[in-house]
């Protein structure tokens, strides 16, 4: 199987990378169109800041690829926040993937949410094995609202999507790649889609 | 519910971990992979790595560990110690570290920090502030506490936080070693000031502290080293004792 990372400059993936070794598989990163479009899986990362993330996909022409994707595509973090509509973060619009905005989270909380929190009310494929006694890994100060995608939710103030599915297209706020063994059964469900 | 972190601090020198009472006198207490999987096994949230060597080739040891550490492990760690540039940072982040702790290099320019915020993001930036009561008054500490500075702990940890810290770690110099608790009303006091999560460090000896720096010191994570090390406290226990105590914590 030949699993892409999607190269665009944004962020430490040499988790990631480890993660997927650890589950015998070798991640390629990569930014060229072909080599991304041919992957059976291709993971969608992203640490950093939205605007000027979205400036690198463009440079490379991945805004426009991405979303005619056909195989099992995974953003994770800021990738699924890019995959969505549009974030309050530098006021960037998104490829348009989930039909969700990104706002930031409110003031009274401390911002950003950094640590474990629970899964609530899953309903995909790609929480086999996992149950709502499940903690994955998050530091984030943008969120997804709850919409028609909504595939898990984690409550931070409010509840929010921690997962998104809109047809061959999945995200998740959290880091699987550091989430422990949920994290790694969560990144094994998705090799198995 | 977002829950409290656990997070056992390795002092490392030479590759080697170590630990120090009142950070002075230095205990070796193993192989720092073999610890964190070992923590990382008994469930502890995050790890804490932090480079007390000065060595020349610090860099290039530090990066070999972080990415033998990032192989390892899939929790996520942080890294400090001497950090001073962008470039350090970089090359930490890049081998797989998944923030890094930034202190004197801080005081010195505070400026540093919204650099790291805008080239890496906030998240992965931790400004670890070291602090001791002098007549009443918290001062900022450098160098691993031995130098005083007339920076009052409190404005700092604004400054940081407006500058674009992620996290705030801070160690009481007056606690650190003693294992009589954490310095809960210092740490509530930063809380309420700033909007950043906070790190308890130094004090640790029993389950109560514990207790005590996630209510009274409104912390949101707490940190500890030889109590973990020398096996005085087992993490699974110490989160068993929590849960009891109805703090949300990962079991």
């Amino acid at each position: 199987m030949k699993v892409v990372l999607v190269n665009y400059g944004a962020g430490n993936i040499k988790s990631l990378q480890f993660a997927l070794e650890r589950l015998g598989v070798d991640g390629i990163l990569s930014s060229d169109v072909a080599e991304i479009q041919e992957a059976d899986k291709v993971i969608f990362p992203g640490v950093g800041e939205a605007s000027s993330a979205m400036v690198k996909l463009k440079e490379s022409r991945l805004d426009l690829v991405i979303p005619k994707l056909k195989q099992p595509v995974l953003g994770i973090c800021l990738g699924m926040q890019l995959m969505c509509t549009h974030t309050e973060e530098g006021n960037t619009p998104g490829l348009g993937i989930f039909d969700v905005a990104v706002k930031r989270f409110d003031n009274n909380l401390k911002v950003p949410q950094m640590g474990w929190n629970t899964l609530e009310k899953i309903a995909s494929p790609l929480f086999i094995t996992l149950g709502s006694e499940t903690y994955m890994y998050s530091v984030h100060s943008y969120y997804a609202g709850l919409c028609k995608e909504t595939i898990a939710q984690t409550t931070y103030g409010i509840p929010y999507s921690c997962a998104l599915q809109k047809d061959n297209f999945y995200g998740v706020q959290f880091h699987p790649e550091k989430s422990s063994k949920a994290g790694s059964q969560l990144l094994s469900n998705f090799l198995a889609l | 519910m977002l829950t409290k972190r656990i997070i056992p601090c390795l002092d490392i020198k030479d590759g080697r971990t170590v630990k120090g009472v009142n950070f002075v006198n230095l205990r070796d207490a193993g192989d720092p992979v073999e610890l964190a999987r070992q923590y990382a096994e008994q469930n502890a949230d995050e790890l804490v790595f932090l480079d007390i060597s000065a060595t020349e080739q610090k860099r290039k040891t530090l990066a070999d560990l972080v990415r033998k550490v990032a192989q390892a492990i899939d929790i996520p760690f942080t890294v400090g110690g001497g950090i001073s540039s962008v470039e350090d940072v970089a090359i930490l982040l890049q081998n797989g570290a998944d923030k890094v702790s930034i202190n004197s290099a801080a005081v010195k320019r505070p400026e540093l920090i919204n650099e790291l915020a805008a080239q890496f993001g906030s998240q992965c930036i931790v400004v670890a502030m070291d602090a001791k009561q002098i007549d009443k008054q918290w001062k900022v500490h450098l160098v691993g506490g031995k130098i005083p500075t007339e920076i009052d702990l409190f404005d700092w940890a604004k400054e940081v936080a407006d500058r674009g810290a992620g996290e705030i770690l801070f160690t009481s110099m007056d606690h650190d070693g003693t294992k009589a608790g954490f310095a809960n009303e210092a740490l509530a006091r930063i809380s309420e000031e700033v909007n950043i999560p906070i790190i308890a460090s130094g004090g640790a000896g029993n389950t109560q502290h514990f207790i005590d720096t996630f209510t009274r010191g409104k912390a949101d994570a707490a940190l500890a080293a030889s109590i973990f090390h020398f096996g005085e406290i087992a993490v699974p226990d110490l989160k068993q004792e929590l849960k009891q105590q109805q703090i949300a914590v990962r079991i």
